[in-house]
This record gives C-alpha cells, sequence and structure tokens, in this order.
C-alpha cells in the first residue's frame, strides 16, 4: 500500500515509524532540514515542501496513493491537505488529524465532508483514553467503538458476585446490553439465555456506554466508579471539557478548575453535572480548601508539560491516589511516569496509535483484541454489497459460524439493540465479536 | 420644557384612546345584558358614548403613533390606569341617585369624593383581577344584572392583558408589541410562541377565549340538568368571566358557596388551569404533550397545588374551622374537607380570590397557613399574580447557590432551570423584583394599618398585612373584616387610593411601572 504522510511532526513520524516495514510511505514535510534527518532515521522517502500545495502531492506521488494521512499540528492545513489530495485522486482514502471537535461535528454530519474519509479528532481521542483510565476499574479490558457510542468491556466474575450463579437470562436486566462470550478456563463460550456464569468466569460484553456503566454497578457495587469516584480535572482545555463531558455521560460528577473566568462560566454551563470552579489550581490554599488532597483521581489537562507534572506531584503529596497528566511531549512520558506522574498521556501518541490501527486493519472500522488472541471484537460499516444487508439478525447469524455474535449496532449515529428481528440497513455499523477460530471465516461473510 | 423629554408621550396617550375604544366596543357585552332584563339601559349607552368620544379625543394627541421602546412602557401603564378610570363610567352612571357606594352622588363633597374613590377602586379591582370589593351589598336585586356583568367583564378584559389583546386585533402595534406584550404579561421573560409576536398574542387569547367557553357551557350545563338549580345563564357566563382571569368578582354576595358543591367541584379545575402558562396548552394542541408535561414551573406548579390541598385537608379535617354559615362543617366530614381544601388552594394560591368557606372564621393558624399559601402565585404567562412559581424556583436556586459559594468561594455554578441556563441579568432582575414585591407588602401593610388607625379604625395584624398582600398580589380577600365575604368598603379614602395604588403596580408586575418615577426614564 501506498502511504503518503503529510507532516514529520511527532505524530507523522511515529505513523511512519510504524508503518514504514510492511507499506511504502512518503512523508511531506515543509521543513527541508526536519525532511532530512527523516530520510535518514527512517526507510521512507521524503518530500520537501507545502502539503497543502498541488504540486508537492504530485511530486509524492499522492495521486497514485492509498491513503493519505494529514498530521500537522494545524487543523486548517490538515482539512486543506485532505481535500487536495482528493482532488488530486478521488479513490485515496483521506485521514486528517484534527484538534478542534467543531470540525468533526461537522465532519460527522456528512462523513465525507471537505474530501476526508476519516477523522481523528485528537482531544476527543485523549479524553476519551483519560476516561478509560478512570472509569471502570472492575473491568479488565474495555474499548470504544462507533466514535464512543458503542462500548466493548470484559469483567472478571469475582467471588460473591451477584451475577455468579446467574443464568445470562438473569444477569442481563439492561435493554442496550448484549452478553457476547464468556471466557472459562481459557475457552471461547458463546453464550445462550440459560448459559449459567460461574465464579472466575470472564463475561465480555458488548453495549451503550452507559448500560455496560450499570453492568459495571451491578457486578461490583462496593468499588464501582459511581458517585464513590472523585475525580478532579486541572485545566478547562478542549480535553478537560471532553474528559468532564464522557464521566458526565457514565453518571459521574467530576470536578473542573478552569482559572480563566468567562472560560470556566462556559465550561459551567456546558457541564450540568460538573462543579465548575474557577481558581489557580497550583495555589495551595485553594488546593487544601477544596480537600483536593482526597479525591480518587486527579486529571491534569493544562497547556503545558511543566505545569501538568507540577499539578500531578501536588496532588499526589496532598494523597490523591492516582494522577493522569496530559503530556505533549511524547519523549516526556517515561519521564514523568518515572518521577511520580501514575500515567502519562501524550495525545500525539494517542492519536499515531489510532491512525496506525486504522490503516492496518483494512475494512474493518475499528477492532479490539480479548486476552490478545483469543478472540476479536470488530467494526464493520455495512455497505449495499454486503450479504447481511437486508436480513433480519437471526437469519443473518445463521450463515456465519458459531462463535459470531453481533454485539450492537449503530444506525445514523444513534444506538440500536440487536434483536432477533432487527433488520440490517447498508450504512449501519455492526460490532462483532468473533471467535479466534472462526476469524477466516468469518471474514469472508462479512 | 417638552424638548428635554426625552419620552414622545403624545404617542403614547395616542394609541391609548384606541385602546378606550376597544374598550367602548366590549360595553357591547353589558348593553345586551341591558337590553334581554330591561335595566340600565341608557347607563351602558352612555358609557359606550362618553368612552368613545374620549378615545376619539385622546387619538388627535398623535395621529400617527409611533412607538419607541419607552413609549412602549409608558403606553402600557397608562392604559392601566385610563382605562381604570374608564371602567368607572358605568358605576358612577349606574349609582347616580341610589343608595349605591360606588355611585355618583352631589349631596356633600364627602360623599361625591368617596363615591368617586369607590367606583376607582371597584374599577381598578377588577381590571387588575384583584377582586377585592367596596360595592357593599352585592345582589341583582341593588344592582343590575348589566352593571354585575360589566364587574365581570373588567376582569376577562385584564386577565389576559389589554395589550396583549391589542397586540392581538391591531397590526400597528406588531412592531414594538414585544416589548409592549412583555411588560404587561405576567412572569419574568417573554415567551414567543411563534415568530410574529401579533400569532402568539392571538393564541394567548383564543386558549383564554376557550377555557371561558368551555367553563361557560359546563356551569350552564350543571344548571339546566338541575344538578345546581341557581346557575342560570348569566351566572355561568358571569363566574367564567372571572374564574379564567383568576379574578374572584361573582355577582352572589356568597361568591361560589351559593351554589351546589358539583359547581364547587367544577370550577376548581378551572382555577388551576388559569394559573398555568397558557403558552404550555399551545404545545398540547400542536401535539407536543413532551414541554407541557416536563416544563419544570408546569410541575411545581401542580406538584404545590396537590400538596397545599392535602396539608389543609387535614387541617380542615382535624378541625381548624368551626361550623360555619358559610362553608358549613369539616371537622370529621371527608367530602367537605377535601372541597374546601381544594377550593380555596385552587383560589387564593395564584390570587383567584374565590371563596367557598369564610375562611376569615377560621382558627389563626389555619389563616396564616393560607397567608402562606397566598405567595406563591401562579406560573409565568398565566393570568394569576404574585410572585409567581418560576420566580420562586429561581429565587431558591440562587440562594442555595450562595450558600454553596460559602463553603466553596471559587465554584463556578450557572442557575439551571429545565436544563436550560439562565443568565445573571434575568437573574439580577428575578431577584429585585422578588425583593420589591417582599418591600412593596411590607411598606404597604405598615401604611394600611397607619392609615386606618388615623381615621379610627384600628385593623388587626393579619387584616393589615393580608389586605396589603391581598392588593399587591391581585388576590381580592383578605382576613378579619376584608375576609371573603366582608368589604374594603368600611377603609378611609386614602387607604383606597393607596390600595389602588398596590393594584396597579402588583399586575403590572413593579418594575415596569416603577422605571416611570425614575428621572432617567424621563430624560436621558
Amino acid at each position: 500500500m501506498r502511504v503518503v504522510i503529510i507532516g514529520a511532526g511527532q505524530v507523522g513520524e511515529s505513523i511512519a515509524a510504524d508503518l514504514q516495514h510492511d507499506h511504502d510511505v512518503v512523508v511531506v514535510e515543509n521543513r527541508d532540514e526536519r525532511a532530512d534527518e527523516l530520510t535518514y532515521a527512517l526507510d521512507v522517502l521524503t518530500v520537501s515542501g507545502d502539503g497543502t500545495e498541488l504540486s508537492t502531492l504530485e511530486d509524492a506521488g499522492a495521486a497514485d496513493a492509498d491513503m493519505v494521512l494529514a498530521t500537522t499540528d494545524d487543523d486548517e492545513t490538515n482539512i486543506v491537505a485532505c481535500s487536495t489530495a482528493k482532488a488530486l485522486s478521488g479513490s485515496a482514502f483521506t485521514i486528517a488529524r484534527i484538534k478542534n471537535t467543531k470540525y468533526l461535528r461537522t465532519w460527522e454530519r456528512d462523513e465525507g465532508a471537505f474530501g476526508i474519509d476519516f477523522m481523528v479528532c485528537t482531544n476527543l481521542l485523549t479524553a476519551e483514553s483519560i476516561v478509560r483510565v478512570v472509569g471502570l476499574p472492575a473491568a479488565r479490558d474495555a474499548d470504544v467503538f462507533a466514535n464512543g457510542r458503542v462500548q466493548m468491556a470484559e469483567f472478571e466474575v469475582s467471588e460473591g458476585s451477584p451475577i455468579a450463579d446467574q443464568t445470562v437470562q438473569e444477569a442481563d436486566r439492561f435493554d442496550s446490553l448484549t452478553f457476547a462470550a464468556i471466557l472459562r478456563n481459557g475457552d471461547v463460550e458463546i453464550p445462550s439465555g440459560d448459559t449459567c456464569i460461574k465464579t472466575g468466569d470472564r463475561v465480555v460484553v458488548i453495549g451503550s456506554p452507559r448500560s455496560v456503566q450499570q453492568f459495571a454497578r451491578t457486578l461490583a457495587p462496593e468499588v464501582s466508579p459511581e458517585k464513590s469516584a472523585e475525580v478532579v480535572v486541572i485545566g478547562g482545555s478542549e480535553i478537560g471539557y471532553h474528559v468532564c463531558r464522557l464521566l458526565e455521560e457514565r453518571g459521574l460528577s467530576p470536578r473542573l478548575v478552569e482559572q480563566d473566568p468567562d472560560r470556566a462560566r462556559k465550561l459551567a454551563e456546558d457541564l450540568p453535572e460538573t462543579l465548575v470552579m474557577e481558581s489557580d489550581a497550583t495555589d495551595m490554599g485553594f488546593l487544601e480548601r477544596e480537600h483536593i488532597g482526597d479525591a480518587d483521581i486527579l486529571v491534569s489537562t493544562l497547556d503545558s508539560d511543566e505545569k501538568n507534572l507540577l499539578e500531578c506531584l501536588l496532588a499526589e503529596r496532598l494523597g490523591v491516589e492516582r494522577t493522569v497528566a496530559v503530556i505533549d511531549r511524547t519523549s516526556y512520558v517515561d519521564l514523568f511516569e518515572t518521577v511520580g506522574v501514575d500515567v502519562g498521556l501524550s495525545p500525539r501518541e494517542v492519536v499515531a496509535e489510532e491512525i496506525t490501527r486504522f490503516t492496518q486493519s483494512g475494512s474493518a472500522e475499528n477492532i479490539a483484541f480479548i486476552e490478545t488472541d483469543k478472540a476479536e471484537v470488530l467494526e464493520i460499516e455495512l455497505d449495499d454489497s454486503s450479504p447481511l444487508v437486508g436480513r433480519t439478525i437471526r437469519d443473518a447469524v445463521g450463515d456465519l459460524p458459531e462463535g459470531v455474535v453481533i454485539g450492537a449496532i449503530t444506525r445514523n449515529k444513534e444506538f440500536i439493540v440487536p434483536r432477533g428481528d432487527t433488520e440490517l440497513h447498508p450504512g449501519d455499523h455492526v460490532v462483532v465479536f468473533v471467535d479466534a477460530a472462526v476469524l477466516d471465516e468469518a471474514m469472508e461473510t462479512l | 420644557m417638552p424638548s428635554a423629554l426625552k419620552v414622545d408621550w403624545r404617542t403614547s396617550v395616542a394609541v391609548t384612546g384606541t385602546v378606550l375604544k376597544l374598550i367602548a366596543a366590549a360595553m357591547a357585552v353589558p348593553l345586551v345584558v341591558a337590553l334581554v332584563y330591561g335595566d340600565d339601559l341608557l347607563v351602558f349607552g352612555a358609557s359606550i358614548l362618553i368612552t368613545l368620544a374620549l378615545g376619539s379625543a385622546l387619538e388627535r394627541f398623535d395621529p400617527d403613533p409611533d412607538l419607541g421602546p419607552r413609549e412602549a412602557l409608558l403606553l402600557v401603564a397608562v392604559v392601566w390606569i385610563v382605562v381604570a378610570v374608564v371602567g368607572t363610567i358605568p358605576y358612577l352612571l349606574a349609582g347616580y341617585g341610589t343608595e349605591s357606594t360606588v355611585g355618583l352622588d352631589f349631596s356633600s363633597l364627602g360623599a361625591f369624593v368617596g363615591g368617586i374613590v369607590n367606583a376607582l377602586f371597584e374599577s381598578t379591582s377588577g381590571f387588575t383581577t384583584t377582586g377585592a370589593t367596596v360595592l357593599g351589598e352585592i345582589s341583582t336585586d341593588r344592582h343590575s344584572h348589566a352593571l354585575l356583568m360589566w364587574r365581570q367583564l373588567t376582569q376577562w378584559l385584564g386577565g389576559m392583558g389589554i395589550i396583549v389583546l391589542m397586540v392581538a386585533i391591531l397590526p400597528e402595534l406588531a412592531v414594538n408589541g414585544a416589548q409592549l406584550v412583555s411588560a404587561e404579561a405576567p412572569g419574568p421573560q417573554l415567551q414567543k410562541l411563534t415568530p410574529h409576536i401579533q400569532e402568539t398574542a392571538r393564541v394567548l387569547w383564543k386558549v383564554y377565549f376557550a377555557f371561558t367557553v368551555a367553563l361557560a357551557v359546563l356551569l350552564a350545563l350543571l344548571g339546566a340538568s338541575g344538578l345546581a338549580p341557581n346557575m342560570d345563564l348569566f351566572n355561568a357566563v358571569a363566574h367564567a368571566f372571572s374564574t379564567m382571569p383568576t379574578g374572584g368578582f361573582s355577582p352572589q354576595s356568597e361568591s361560589i358557596a351559593a351554589f351546589s358543591a358539583v359547581v364547587q367541584w367544577a370550577i376548581i379545575p378551572f382555577m388551576v388551569v388559569a394559573g398555568v402558562n397558557f403558552g404550555l396548552f399551545w404545545h398540547l394542541l400542536e401535539g407536543e404533550t413532551r414541554e407541557f408535561l416536563e416544563d419544570t414551573e408546569f410541575r411545581t406548579y401542580a406538584g404545590l397545588v396537590a400538596a397545599l390541598t392535602g396539608v389543609l385537608s387535614v387541617l380542615l379535617f382535624t378541625g381548624v374551622a368551626p361550623r360555619l354559615a358559610i362553608g358549613g362543617l369539616t371537622e370529621g366530614v371527608a367530602e367537605n374537607s377535601l372541597r374546601q381544601a381544594a377550593f380555596q388552594i385552587g383560589s387564593l394560591m395564584n390570587s383567584t380570590g374565590f371563596a367557598t368557606s369564610d375562611f376569615a372564621q377560621w382558627d389563626q393558624h389555619g389563616q396564616v397557613f393560607l397567608l402562606a399559601v397566598m405567595f406563591v402565585g401562579g406560573s409565568a404567562g398565566s393570568t394569576g399574580g404574585g410572585i409567581k412559581v418560576i420566580r420562586w424556583l429561581i429565587v431558591l436556586k440562587v440562594l442555595k447557590r450562595e450558600l454553596l459559594h460559602t463553603s466553596h468561594p471559587d465554584a463556578v455554578q450557572p442557575i439551571r432551570l429545565g436544563g436550560a441556563v439562565v443568565d445573571e441579568e434575568a437573574l439580577r432582575g428575578i431577584v429585585a423584583f422578588s425583593m420589591l414585591y417582599l418591600l412593596l407588602f411590607g411598606l404597604g401593610s405598615v401604611v394600611i394599618a397607619l392609615d386606618a388607625a388615623r381615621v379610627g379604625i384600628e385593623l388587626t395584624a393579619l387584616e393589615a398585612v393580608g389586605g396589603s398582600l391581598a392588593t399587591v398580589g391581585n388576590i381580592g380577600p383578605a382576613f378579619g373584616r376584608l375576609g371573603p365575604f366582608g368589604s374594603y368598603l368600611m377603609l378611609p379614602d386614602t387607604t383606597k387610593l393607596f390600595m389602588i395604588f398596590l393594584m396597579w403596580v402588583g399586575r403590572l408586575e413593579i418594575l415596569p411601572v416603577l422605571a416611570l418615577f425614575t428621572g432617567a426614564f424621563w430624560r436621558r
């Protein structure tokens, strides 16, 4: 596959490094020195020039490219670069990295807008990663699909859990939740209504984020993150806002500290369940007055890495259990984690991972692995030619090998609970659980 | 020096003239009643002519009125005074040469002034939907059917608002209509249902009209079916006219207690409806049931009616009231306790002011409970008076925020109502209004008590406090001698004039009226 990457920043470089061995990668970079540097560092071709210029893209061979990735630090540049590449070659799959969610919202309204086939929103992705770290403590593994509308989680059924020794039918009290599989003694078992859940089993559930959260609560009410988890978010940046929004969706009421009065007011209006405070978060008086030390988790999303480090160290000293810092410079992550930050997240790294994962997963929109290789959960967009289209789930599942479960469907960005008589339409996003043993067979049909 | 004035008062006066023509047209209703009963025909013929003449004269002040925002504010205030004044004409003419307390009387200066003040009190009380009366003996033997119908009609006109009606009818007012409607309509903010304010005004009046017709028909049917022997067509229409505007006047001296229990039960839901935002019924007609049922103010209002009725039922059942000539025995009588409780709450909470029990004779704690109920008020966009449920909700939320601020001084907390953020400026207006209302009520009690004492009338605390609240909140009946079957007649003229001011200010929700008394309004 021929891949053109526009922008050789940290994100571009990281993606190029991941793809260099299996694909023909061309990197476009407007700083000559940086372009030279990459020529030697990686096994890729570099073209120096402006990625939004037609001639540069022609030089880079974008006309024959299978995929064009725009990964510069500037949203508008990335959008224009993708549009230009699309103009050059209608068949290239274009991916743009975006920081501001407003462009994502526009794009979601009409996928393919701006000539972009896939949009990766840095701030949103980072926020989602943070929330994954914060939420679902009982879950061993969790992943989101369909832009966060579907969640997959794997839970271990511990001794004394309320669902132990119940049948699946009894345990499944949630409308939009599907029991995809039970992992028992290393085997994948597809449950039916009267399968009995035993202590030590691991259950894989797929459903709306809320239902998964509710399930997590019934599973282990005493350690559930609901209400009990005190989360403090420092800095009302775009990432901080999305973290709070996502936590609210999961039923938590976080606290958010923002220094700028106007921004604080705006955040307070947009986040009804969040307690917004207007203060300098490094002010010890404030931290003590608000008992920030009692928080379970502190997430620092301030605009500079150093401030985030300072904030986390302060919090740690006050007694916060876990600290999460957003770190812009990928190279600082290890360092910060050594010094005392519990989890360091680099937005650039998150995006690079997402884009790499996307380029590798082919037609599947999203993919998650269960227990490394036992099974996969895939998100597939149905096109007109899909053999599943126009059929009910009961009907369609008959054709699929045993070990495949349709866990959730999103249609027009709405979550749909899959039932036996639900009919599949073109354009539906289907989240399926596939046992690794039948993966190849299943992929042919899907 | 007229040039120093920045308000073109002529415009406001001219439009007021147009309003008077409308009032003259409305006088056709009592004229028809006069024709039917063959009484006071001349009075209403003359009233219509005088009102028309006055209207035409005022219109000449500005042949081509062009209302700006301040003129609109002035217009609303002036209209309500002028209309109240014109509303006295039938009372004065009909009462001339009779024993009437509200008629023209040339026998002495005191009697002359007294008659005029009484007429103005009755007229203002009518248009502002207060329902406090100085009519003395209320019966069709003493007054003509036509005059009593006029008294009811003033309430009906004032309920949904004369200006709102004007905007609905007159296209030339539509331009600054939003300003006009928001100055007149009860509630903190204007709720436009449709893009055109004229259409919104029409919708409100249509809903209002429909409910009035429904109640009149229901009452007339009850009368015709024999369930309410004394409910004839006259009474049915008259009571519909004062139920829907949360008015409280009745052509019967015993108010609704004059009718059977069935009638009382029938009126209760309509009184409750009159305190609901009429815009919500429009949503209901449009099939938007959710907008209706999930409206925060509506839910609070309905919940309050139910809860307060429950508490009062228990109080009545356990004997807060003695056996009464009007209201009967409630102690240990479940149906009567529930009916009296529901009726009194439905009537007093949203400022209607009907009564089926002489609560002035209840035990003190029962009266104090009712006094507290009177503070609630109706909903925004209803015909009810008082502080209004929505303001209470917001004031309570502001107070709660202040409490939070004492322990978390850095918290930023916007006030939300039904999910929507209320902006800080609106909050300030609401808190200011509520403070002014309470201030006016408090000062009013003092003025009323002192002024009555000046002429040797010693009011009880409940009478003075109740009288102040009943007029500024447009409720009507208070306690003691000012109770539901009492009268404001014995008060001195000065107190009555002060109460007229309270009713006027209370109906227009204080702020727009008090703004007129600031120099900044006129000059800058």
